[in-house]
């Protein structure tokens, strides 16, 4: 299995021409090289694929040199394929692909497009390091490989102070999960000897009763292992409390979003805990404790979903709260479902993303939905992509019963496949059902409020800033005094924008502020049209080799923990279940088409109606406020005492400055102790603490 | 080598240099020094290519007696090859980066720097406990020189603070060795590394040693004096106080406190993890406030000296290894890092953070490399901070998961002040007109700065180069100290036995 090794350093050979070439090789040379080099491995992605969906093939190891050797730790750079890295070898090659020719068009004004071009491909190549990793540090330098394009895209435009907060809030967040992920390797190699993945699975089961202490307590050792490595995988997916960094993600250019923020990295942490799944099926705590954030996120990430007006965070919190889907679903033991879902995921979330792009493109940078408007005539295509993106998230299908055939778009054979496998399950995965099926009625209502609000109604686009700067490029010169007044925030109000440019006022129709919408060009629909047809077919093609009793056994093989029984359970749950979340689908649609095309004052009513809630979700459950508070400000307030108080005012003083004071007997230094002592001693007893309580520890 | 003594060579050579740049131009000495250093550097280079990887412990050993049981006795193990070759690797780079920035006394600057090195090397190289001492301390004063004169505003109070520290820690020491010298009978370290000392003595020797070493590393509380030197140290002052002086301390435990006195040193594990764990979070804390980048990377280095004590004390090959590979990654990129810092400070004669922002706009090869070195600094695989990190956080992890996680969480704050920096200095808008008149990076700065980086990655991708010199010798001390190890506090119970075993080792 040579190509392999071509699959996966193929972009970081072009990660660096791009970048090292930079200016030198010019913007051509630099997209060819990385967009090229994408192709080829995507091209090499799926026969691999196709031949684990034919059977034919068992798991492969490519190793390719040593990389840490201490002791009887033996980790190597090797690629892993099987069933499981095969999926994510196409999704993450084809739509990595598709974006990186999609960035042609969306990025072709921007001067710096090899360096973005490198940044893609090496975080193409991180992400493919991830998935086919053999032993659990190779997957974690995958995860920090991806987590540095992450930081770097999103804060790609770096002169932005916004883009910077976001990218380092993206690390340092990530690295909280990493934390969790680090000290769940070293327990996982303290109680196997071994961090190489298969030996780990392979001995999971036999650890399943044994305990372990860990901090001050003593709990069962697979507990602790997985929730430890989970909360890695919560900090990537962006899973509730350390979800915060995802929305603010969406700094970065939208392909990027589409890219690493919907369809490949935030689902690294569902990859692993697929990989991973035999050692999470020895701890039933740990797989409980999976499908509570799982439910929990994906219930949580939809409400706020519903009340965003920012149309990347909308979208962002709905992958989000899809994330949420994937890991109940691995919770309550079905990790077919799980990867079922992330696949087609994978495909209508990048869908959805690039089509936002498109308006963005369209609109001239405006982001916000409350601007658009009336845009299905002018952008065609990107409505008919975005409607085929939205059909499949929301669910929409024949339920199959009744004698009917069970046929839909992708997120209906997955979504509803995980509902029903939740279901079946029984115990907690029924509340996951319940809370699942809730979160789809608000995926459908926030899915077309989206579509509505942007592509229905009415024009409501001069009330946006960028349109008018838009306008004000165009017929520049004679509005030179007007644009000066306008460099002052733009009233809020679409309706009566007080200076809608003179010139032929008359003829511009109402609300569009003479803004003329263009489709985006060829380079940009052609991905948008081969992801509408894998968010069309995706879930109908792919279910039977995914989560279907036998020919699921035959495909993942071992690769992850596969439940035939429960995959039988599904299909024998009442009518009502299955229908379910088809109901909840239609109930959203028509209360999205009642509120935003019916009776369009409906939302500013119920939001005055229920302002404390609808505050509580635009200001998104107050996490960030959280965190500022308790946190970000209290570190760098404790830093800034240490410094002062702890470093300069006792240390320095009793140590260095006091050795001075006593040899050259000056009075001046004496002045100087005779202040702020009491913080001098609240410092002594810290250390006095500190001490005892480590020794108390130690001993 | 069949006989050749190419350590003494190694230390003759900058001897030679140092005494001969005092009689020179300017210009002729910085040549000088620059052939001196890039001689012992290729020497380097042939000593760790003889050096027989799993041979004898000690090679290219030398013993020449002088007087009474002091003599000149070098030698090295894998331990001690690579720190040289870090010496030798780093010092270059050192006059390199004096060359323009240094225009006063150039010919004494040059002779100290090169004493540091004959110092340096004949700390790491020195078999005879007096011998050591003498490089040990008398690598203080060249860098006391240094500060003190070619330093900033505030040099004299920063190279007083300096001195003050380091002699109290070596002043109980001497007396150690002393002690150790009359009871053992000899001083020759070998020796001394299997020589069973009585468990009552051994806790005051292993707090004596720990006085100097723990003021070297520097471990919290005693590390104030490291912000201050460093920032009114010239740049290449900085690099090697960062880059090597600081791993005088780590080589010391490794050296003589571990393996000299295995059952104090397992006594006082509590005290070095509590000062570590400590450290790591108290300094990472103050380096997010800082406004001096100096400051922050000096702050920084408190935090990272940290992981290698507690890898030291981990008691097991993990934290060993995984702390040699901190001291060295360390070494490389703090060192790269003072030169980044030097090179914005060259221009623009400032080392207030808030006076950047937007550099990476004109400087767009320069922020590449700091790029590079911010992530090593943040341990990132696959550069050579996550190699250490790793196996220091792995080993400690198997003695305490307390200190593990405490320690760990360095790895988040890390990243916060590191990439908050990088922000403020590289991204952004430019704000100052002065900035947007910096010139990207010089051939002669990317000639510095350049080959750090490639050795940065290559002990990140493939460390097994630097990990393979030192694993027997690893071997070798946890087999003295095999007898001390603590027992951890995970105590992994398979079966559901009696849980008689797990409560014993619970009330050691």
């Amino acid at each position: 299995m040579t190509s392999i090794l071509f699959l996966v350093f193929l972009p970081l050979l072009a990660a660096a021409i791009a970048g090292f070439g930079n200016r030198m090789i010019g913007n051509v040379v630099a997209k060819s090289v990385t967009t090229g080099a994408l192709f080829i491995s995507c091209v090499l992605a799926w026969p691999i694929f196709i031949e684990y969906l034919a059977g034919t093939m068992g798991p492969v190891v490519t190793p390719v040199f040593d990389w840490i050797n201490v002791g009887g730790m033996h980790v190597e750079w090797a690629l892993r394929v099987d069933s499981l890295t095969a999926v994510m070898l196409v999704v993450v090659t084809s739509v990595s692909f598709l974006v990186h020719l999609y960035s042609w068009g969306y990025m072709a004004e921007d001067p710096d497009q090899p360096r973005f071009f490198a940044y893609l491909s090496l975080f193409t190549f991180a992400m493919l390091m991830l998935v086919t990793a053999d032993n659990l540090v190779q997957m974690f330098f995958g995860w920090e490989g991806v987590g540095l394009a992450s930081y770097l895209l999103i804060g790609f435009w770096f002169y932005k102070p916004s883009a910077n907060a976001a990218a380092i809030k993206a690390f340092v967040v990530n690295r909280v999960g990493d934390l969790g992920f680090m000290l769940g390797i070293f327990g996982t190699y303290l109680v196997f000897h071994t961090i190489s993945i298969p030996e780990i699975l392979a001995a999971a089961p036999s650890m399943a009763h044994s305990t372990i202490g860990f901090l001050w307590f003593r709990a069962d050792t697979m507990t602790v292992l997985c929730i430890l490595l989970f909360i890695g995988a919560m900090g990537k997916s962006a899973q509730l409390g350390l979800h915060t960094w995802l929305p603010d993600a969406m700094e970065g250019p939208t392909p990027v979003s589409a890219l690493i923020h919907a369809a490949t990295m935030v689902t690294a942490g569902v990859f692993m805990v697929c990989r991973l799944s035999p050692m999470f099926e020895t701890s039933p705590t740990a797989l409980g404790f999976v499908t509570f954030i799982g439910a929990a996120t994906c219930l949580f990430a939809a409400t706020i979903g519903c009340v965003q007006t920012d149309i990347k965070r909308v979208i962002a919190y709905s992958t989000c709260s899809q994330l949420g889907y994937m890991f109940f679903a691995a919770g309550v033991g079905a990790f077919g479902g799980a990867m079922f879902h992330l696949f087609t995921h994978a495909f209508f979330k990048a869908l959805l993303f690039l089509c936002a792009g498109s308006v963005i493109h369209a609109m001239h940078h405006e982001q916000d939905m409350r601007y658009y408007g009336g845009l299905r005539k002018k952008i065609p295509l990107t409505f008919w992509a975005m409607v085929a993106g939205t059909l499949a998230i929301t669910g929409v299908g024949l339920p199959g019963i009744g004698g009917l055939p069970q046929i839909g778009f992708a997120g209906f054979h997955s979504k509803d496949g995980i509902l029903e496998a939740a279901y079946a399950s029984g115990g907690g995965g029924e509340i996951a059902w319940w809370v699942g099926t809730i979160a789809a009625l608000l995926t459908s209502f926030y899915s077309w409020r989206l579509i509505f609000m942007t592509f229905f109604g009415a024009p409501r686009w001069a009330g946006s800033e960028h349109i008018q700067h838009a306008v004000h490029d165009a017929h520049g010169h004679r509005h030179h005094q007007e644009s000066g007044h306008e460099a002052h925030p733009a009233g809020e109000d679409a309706g009566d924008e007080p200076h809608v440019h003179g010139a032929g006022q008359h003829e511009v129709p109402h609300g569009t502020g003479g803004y003329h919408p263009h489709e985006s060009p060829l380079n940009m629909l052609i991905p948008l049209i081969l992801l509408s047809v894998g968010a069309v077919a995706a879930g109908f093609i792919f279910q039977h080799f995914f989560i279907s009793p036998e020919a699921g056994e035959n495909y993942w093989h071992g690769a992850v923990w596969f439940s035939p029984h429960l995959m039988e359970a599904m299909e024998a749950i009442p009518v009502w279940v299955k229908l379910g979340p088809t109901v909840v689908m239609l109930i959203g649609l028509a209360v999205a088409w009642y509120a935003y095309i019916r009776k369009t004052d409906v939302p500013a009513r119920a939001a005055s109606t229920f302002e404390v809630l609808y505050r509580f979700l635009l200001n998104k459950w107050y996490f960030d406020e959280l965190y500022n508070f308790i946190f970000v400000r209290p570190a760098f307030a404790i830093g800034r005492f240490f410094w002062r108080r702890g470093d300069e005012k006792t240390i320095d003083r009793f140590g260095p400055n006091g050795a001075a004071w006593v040899v050259a007997g000056t009075s001046r230094v004496a002045g100087r102790l005779q202040s702020g002592y009491i913080y001098t001693y609240a410092f002594v007893m810290l250390i006095g603490l500190t001490a005892a309580v480590t020794w108390a520890m130690a001993s | 080598m069949n006989g050749f003594p190419i350590l003494s060579v190694m230390l003759a050579i900058p001897a030679v240099a140092a005494v001969a740049c005092l009689f020179l131009s300017a210009n002729a000495a910085r040549w000088l020094a620059l052939i001196a250093t890039l001689v012992d550097l290729v020497l380097g280079i042939v000593l760790w290519a003889h050096f027989d990887i799993g041979g004898a412990q000690w090679q290219f050993q030398e013993n020449v007696p002088l007087f009474g049981s002091f003599g000149w006795a070098l030698g090295i193990d894998g331990f001690a090859l690579m720190l040289i070759m870090l010496s030798v690797f780093l010092m270059p780079i050192c006059i390199g980066a004096s060359w323009q920035a240094i225009q006063t006394r150039v010919p004494e600057y040059m002779s100290a720097f090169l004493f540091t090195e004959l110092l340096m090397i004949g700390t790491f190289a020195a078999q005879d406990l007096f011998l050591f001492y003498i490089f040990f301390e008398g690598g203080l004063i060249p860098m006391f020189l240094i500060i003190g004169i070619w330093g900033g505003p505030n040099r004299i109070y920063a190279s007083y603070k300096f001195f003050l520290y380091t002699l109290l820690g070596s002043v109980l020491m001497f007396i150690a060795m002393l002690w150790m010298a009359i009871h053992a009978g000899t001083t020759s370290i070998p020796v001394l590394l299997n020589y069973d000392f009585p468990v009552h003595a051994q806790m005051w020797l292993w707090l004596a040693f720990f006085a100097s070493f723990a003021v070297k590393m520097p471990m919290w509380p005693v590390h104030t004096w490291l912000p201050d030197a460093h920032v009114q140290a010239p740049t290449a002052g900085s690099v090697i106080l960062a880059g090597v002086l600081l791993k005088l301390g780590g080589y010391g435990f490794l050296r003589f406190s571990l393996p000299m006195f295995p059952e104090a040193s397992h006594q006082f594990i509590w005290l070095v993890f509590g000062l570590s764990a400590v450290a790591v979070i108290y300094t990472s804390l103050v380096a997010l406030v800082q406004q001096d980048m100096k400051k922050l990377i000096a702050y920084s280095s408190v935090a990272h000296m940290a992981i290698v004590t507690i890898g030291l004390f981990a008691f097991n090959v993990y934290g060993i290894q995984g702390a040699m590979i901190v001291m060295l990654s360390h070494g490389l990129v703090s060192g790269a890092l003072f030169l980044c810092v030097g090179v914005i400070y060259d221009r623009l004669h400032t080392r207030e953070i808030s006076r950047y922002g937007g550099v990476a706009f004109v400087m767009p090869k320069y922020a590449v490399l700091f790029m590079l070195f911010t992530m090593a600094s943040i341990g990132l695989p696959a550069t050579s901070g996550f190699v250490g990190e790793f196996l220091s956080l792995m080993g400690t992890y198997q003695v305490s998961t307390w200190t593990a996680l405490l320690c760990t969480t360095g790895i988040i704050l890390g990243a916060a002040y590191m990439l908050y920096l990088y922000w403020r200095i590289c991204f952004g808008e430019v704000k100052h007109d002065d900035v947007k008149l910096m010139p990207d990076l010089s051939l002669r700065e990317v000639a510095l700065l350049a080959p750090i980086a490639a050795v940065v990655l290559w002990m990140g991708v493939y460390p097994e180069s630097f990990l393979a010199p030192m694993r027997k010798d690893a071997d070798i001390l946890m087999a003295r100290i095999e007898r001390a190890k603590p027992a951890g506090d995970s105590h992994l119970m398979t079966t559901k036995a009696a849980p008689a075993p797990a409560t014993q080792a619970e009330a050691e």
